[in-house]
């Protein structure tokens, strides 16, 4: 199953995000959050990127949901630490990290490959609230 | 390490830590008022890191770690920035006690090509690389004249601190700053200056 890395400045909207998103997911599915700096601070920090990549994949590769800005250079670098075949099985979400870690969420826990999971992401940019 | 390039380490740390406030007064006008607090977290952390370092005379190795540092410990967008340039720079360098002017070229080369492809940016975005670009250029015009490292590191801070100045004239396209738009234009980029203060540092240093 596809996992789910969510990558946000504030490690408690990672989190927050997170408990939402587990609402939504089959029992074996990985959602990590990597979210703040290790001392609580406000940013992101690519070896927890890294490692929360690690800890999402199960061999079908990783869905990342990032936020503002730095989340991308940070997930773009974290992606020079993974080993060749993982790398190749990553991708980020260009979505809202909220509507779309829920809406890739969904769709891995349906079994969806990667590609999938990313388009599925994706199209909560289009979702309409009103 | 060598004594000077943990001095040099240490004196481009004390120079961003130094200028922390204003750094941070640079970013709130036109981005997240962060840049300051942001790269002295990094530095302090570089400053950790260096006592371990010590004994190592492998300048690549060195500047790996301070990569490595920066990017786990500066928590915005410079920190993978700057980390990929230090990481990148480490290259030309490993194996080496000593540079050359080539290989001050070739690191410097090898760091803008590490911003480039992280940040997707070029000159005249009104970021970093409007000083670090004209540095460069700057840095191999002596070069190629059979200027020394000090002097080349001259040329390149002028040549910087113009990139600095130019900054103003420009709007922001990258980053946070790109929000503000036409607004952005007036205010120095913090990152440019940022990049220049540690040029300058790494040459009044070496005058010594």
């Amino acid at each position: 199953m596809v996992g789910v890395v969510i990558v946000s400045h504030s490690q408690k909207v990672a989190e927050g995000i997170r408990e939402m998103a587990l609402q939504m997911s089959a029992p074996e599915q990985k959602i990590i959050a990597a979210g703040g700096m290790v001392d609580g601070g406000i940013g992101t920090d690519a070896f927890q990127v890294s490692e929360a990549i690690i800890a999402a994949n199960t061999g079908d590769g990783v869905a990342i949901m990032v936020d503002l800005g730095s989340a991308v250079l940070s997930t773009e670098t974290a992606f020079e630490f993974l080993d060749e075949e993982l790398r190749a099985n990553v991708q980020i979400a260009d979505a809202p990290i909220l509507e779309g870690a829920i809406s890739a969420v969904v769709e891995a826990s349906l079994g969806s490959a990667l590609a999938a999971v990313i388009a599925t992401a994706e199209g909560a940019r289009a979702l309409s609230k009103m | 390490m060598s004594g000077d390039l943990y001095e040099v380490i240490s004196a481009v740390g004390e120079t961003i830590i130094g200028n922390r406030q204003m750094l941070t007064d640079l970013d709130a006008a036109i981005g997240d008022g962060d840049h300051g607090i942001n790269m002295a977290r990094g530095f302090e952390a570089v400053k950790a890191k260096l006592q371990i370092l010590e004994t190592e005379s492998d300048i690549g190795k060195v500047l790996k770690t301070v990569g490595m540092t920066l990017i786990s410990s500066v928590g915005g967008a410079a920190g993978p920035l700057y980390g990929t340039a230090f990481l990148r720079a480490a290259a030309p360098s490993q194996g080496k006690a000593e540079l050359d002017v080539e290989t001050v070229g070739l690191m410097l080369e090898a760091a803008i090509a590490g911003i480039k492809e992280r940040g997707k940016a070029t000159t005249g975005e009104k970021t970093m690389l409007d000083a670090l670009v004209p540095a460069y250029e700057a840095f191999q015009d002596g070069a190629k004249k059979g200027k020394s490292v000090i002097e080349c590191l001259e040329l390149a801070c002028e040549a910087a601190q113009k990139g600095v100045e130019y900054t103003k004239t420009i709007i922001a396209t990258k980053g946070r700053a790109s929000y503000l738009g036409e607004r952005s234009r007036g205010h120095q980029d913090p990152g440019a200056t940022s990049s220049y203060i540690m040029l300058k540092a790494v040459l009044k240093h070496l005058r010594r």
